[in-house]
């Protein structure tokens, strides 16, 4: 580009940024879609955007409102821009967005910590009152916040104290750390801790295997679980005729071992499919998510549609590892889960298993009404499919 | 005109011949032409340490006077960061954070920023294991965004990706090869729109593309090589003798060297290198662990799982000399026209003079870090990153 372009395209961009409305900037980079749709409008639009003044920065974090990720990152792009050249920031403007939890997590976050960077000690006020927020982030700092003052009891030999501080954090974390850390400080007090009902792992299972998975075909092949569930059906299976049995587990990180329930030689079974159903009764009709951990090869259907489906075999598992959004119905909801375990051999490929959560987009566990008591023990095979769930107690 | 000349001139001075621009240099290879680095090491050696504000192990660039390099952050390493520091004193010019749209999910070992970004001289292309694609230019001012993930739900490893990115021509080539929906991309430099992709094999693959021509690269998975048409994305031809899918190919004056049976030296046709290249010899006892090899004078290097340094005769890939190193490492060397500077993965840095009957250590600096990214060249310095830092080491 020669230097007189140059001074034009600098003139066109300071032009731009004073002739063109911050919304039509706005609206033209939340049109961003897949596969780059959009980023040649975006990236003018951006250039313009980026020039905004400071006041700007409530309005474009406010257009983080329902916009798509890549439009976000857009957004947030502009927004570290503009920060990052301000001598001064609006602050109590931004102070005003945070407050409002209608807005998008993440930029409400954002602008926390833009306050943080030039004023640690206005935005370190706020976070007493964050402890229940949306925002999983926002409420990280204050649920750390109660953590820290149960420590400083329990070692103050304040120990009902301690556990009161602890309870209270345990209740608002919904991240994994704090969760185990605040769960084995709880345990160190002698207090018992329900992990499976905080995180509304689904626990009572109906299991039905082993069907062939030779040369990993499984995972596309359709066997009759996919097409019905009929619980007092017998089906072929990979070595004999299979039928639905019961599977509770007691796993306080509510995971489905099936290894346990199709036990097989050695290390257990190879180049299998099993599946696993369930149902969950809810309240109203409702948007959650299912939230998955599993290192094996798998399929979701809820009320009988394929949600999502992985043909990934043992590259690791972690808890919430995938995050499917459904739509429940209200009343009886199925959930059927199809396991794939593959032929390898390696010590790190014996596990056949998967953990699933329903929750909300916080990761605040939606349990069911009908929902039984955490089991203590677990039931592996050989129960009748149809066999009484033990119900919660009242 | 004068004037014009003038600013034509300071304009392409901003990015230079010597630039480190992609993942191991300017040629790909992990060869620079710095000539003032130093041989021996000491604490007076090392420049400037900063703190980075997440984890990684890409390797920096350096172009002009600016080091870029990216970071991941959070708990589930779902923030993405790219900075720009000032190269003399390690000062952030600029930082910019994205947020992930792909899974983040990865082995403890590495980070969500794992591929090393790639440049032009005038824009960034940064590749994270999210699947996330940034261009920003070297201001930090953002050109365009992808997230593959978004758009192809299965693109994933939860091991974790690494493939570092590639600039040829007008495309860049995005290798994000996986068990699931595995492929490679093209992606438009100026918009980040697909140019061509390309089905590639069912397998978790963490190499990188090489550039073979300046209108053929070399896509390297479990199968073996294939040489892809930059514009089109069409297969050339394929090399089908297995490859590994850690360690990546290294191109010297027409002849491949691939991690495959140790390493296979595939000699490009003259001709056309579009055609079937030869096959020259294979070499079981160069085997590599996970660095790349590298190619220096007439030898070609590599190292071991257990930190051995094998020096093998280019014409022939016999076994010249081994030299243990103090490893494990990760990181691939980069080197002089004489040295190799060999980073493990306890960050102890070791020096190696190639050129007698056996590697000689000249020198040492031990960071007590963790890295796992190769070095980057620049400026007559070195600049090492580690899950913490990032360090300029020179005379």
């Amino acid at each position: 580009m020669s230097p007189f372009t140059k001074v034009l395209a600098a003139f066109a961009i300071c032009f731009t940024a004073s002739a063109a409305s911050i919304s039509d900037s706005l609206k033209t980079i939340r049109a961003v879609g897949p596969e780059g749709k959009g980023n040649a409008a975006a990236a003018q639009a951006w250039q313009a955007l980026a020039q905004a003044k400071p006041a700007a920065l409530p309005q474009i974090l406010a257009a983080m409102d329902g916009a798509n990720p890549l439009a976000s990152n857009w957004l947030r792009a502009a927004v570290d821009t503009i920060a990052s050249r301000a001598k001064d920031l609006p602050q109590m403007e931004l102070m005003k967005f945070i407050a409002n939890q209608k807005h998008d997590p993440r930029a409400r976050r954002l602008a926390y910590e833009l306050i943080k960077n030039v004023n640690p000690q206005l935005a370190s006020k706020l976070i007493p009152g964050l402890l229940n927020d949306p925002s999983v982030e926002l409420r990280r700092d204050a649920v750390q916040r109660v953590i820290d003052q149960g420590a400083d009891l329990k070692k103050t030999n304040k120990p009902d104290l301690a556990q009161k501080q602890y309870r209270i954090a345990l209740d608002a974390a919904r991240d994994i750390d704090q969760i185990k850390e605040i769960t084995a400080a709880l345990r160190a007090l002698g207090q018992k801790v329900d992990l499976p009902r905080h995180f509304g792992f689904l626990m009572h299972w109906t299991v039905i295997g082993p069907f062939d998975n030779t040369d990993r075909a499984g995972f596309a092949k359709i066997f009759p679980p996919e097409n019905k569930v009929d619980l007092t059906a017998t089906h072929d299976g990979k070595a004999g005729k299979v039928k639905w049995s019961q599977f509770v587990t007691a796993n306080e990180y509510g995971m489905v071992d099936i290894n346990k329930a199709y036990p097989g030689p050695g290390d257990g079974l190879k180049e299998v499919t099993a599946y696993a159903y369930t149902e969950y009764a809810a309240a109203a009709a409702r948007t959650v998510e299912l939230r998955l951990g599993c290192k094996n090869a798998w399929k979701i259907w809820h009320n009988g549609k394929l949600i999502f489906g992985r043909d990934e075999y043992h590259r690791g598992l972690r808890i919430d590892q995938y995050k499917l959004t459904i739509n429940l119905a209200k009343g009886r909801n199925t959930l059927l889960v199809k396991l794939c375990q593959n032929e390898q051999q390696q010590d790190w490929t014996k596990e056949w298993q998967f953990q699933l959560r329903v929750c909300n987009a916080t990761g605040t566990a939606l349990l069911a009404p009908d929902r039984p008591i955490t089991p203590k023990t677990g039931t592996h095979n050989n129960q009748p499919a149809n066999s009484t769930r033990t119900p919660r107690k009242k | 005109m004068k004037y014009f000349i003038a600013l034509t001139l300071a304009f392409s001075l901003q990015a230079t011949a010597a630039d480190w621009k992609q993942f191991r240099g300017p040629q790909g290879n992990g060869v620079t032409s710095e000539r003032n680095l130093p041989l021996t090491l000491s604490e007076k050696n090392l420049k400037w340490t900063i703190p980075l504000p997440g984890r990684g192990l890409s390797g920096a660039l350096v172009i002009g006077e600016k080091t870029f390099v990216t970071c991941s952050s959070g708990i589930t390493q779902n923030r993405l960061h790219i900075l720009a520091l000032n190269a003399k004193d390690g000062g952030v010019i600029w930082h910019r954070q994205f947020w992930a749209t792909g899974r983040t999910m990865c082995h403890g070992k590495t980070s969500v920023a794992a591929p090393t970004p790639c440049s032009d001289g005038k824009n960034i292309f940064a590749v994270f294991s999210s699947n996330d694609v940034i261009c920003l230019d070297l201001d930090g001012n953002l050109q365009w965004l992808r997230g593959l993930t978004a758009d192809y739900a299965n693109v994933s490893n939860s091991l974790g990706m690494s493939s570092s990115p590639l600039l040829i021509g007008s495309a860049i080539i995005v290798q994000v090869e996986n068990d699931s929906e595995s492929y490679t991309l093209a992606l438009n430099k100026r918009t980040g729109i697909n140019l061509w992709k390309l089905n590639r094999p069912k397998a978790a693959n963490w190499t990188s593309p090489v550039r073979l021509t300046n209108t053929l690269i070399a896509l390297q998975s479990k199968n073996g090589i294939d040489a892809i048409r930059a514009a089109d994305g069409t297969k050339a031809w394929s090399y089908d003798g297995g490859a590994s899918t850690i360690p990546s190919s290294t191109l010297r004056s027409g002849v491949l060297y691939v991690p495959s049976h140790g390493i296979t030296a595939l000699e490009l046709n003259k001709a056309d290198a579009e055609n079937t290249p030869k096959e020259l010899w294979q070499s079981p006892r160069l085997s590599p662990g996970t660095a790349s090899p590298v190619v220096l004078g007439n030898k070609v290097f590599t190292i071991n799982g257990a930190g051995v340094l094998t020096a093998g005769n280019l014409e022939s890939g016999e076994r010249i000399w081994q030299t243990r190193l103090k490893g494990p490492f990760s990181a691939t060397p980069v080197a002089t026209a004489t040295h190799l500077y060999c980073v493990n993965e306890t960050g102890l840095l070791q020096v190696v003079d190639t050129r007698g009957k056996e590697g000689e250590i000249t020198g040492t600096l031990n960071l007590d870090d963790t890295i796992l990214g190769s070095p980057a060249v620049g400026g007559g310095a070195i600049y090492l990153r580690s899950n913490t830092k990032i360090y300029k080491i020179s005379e």
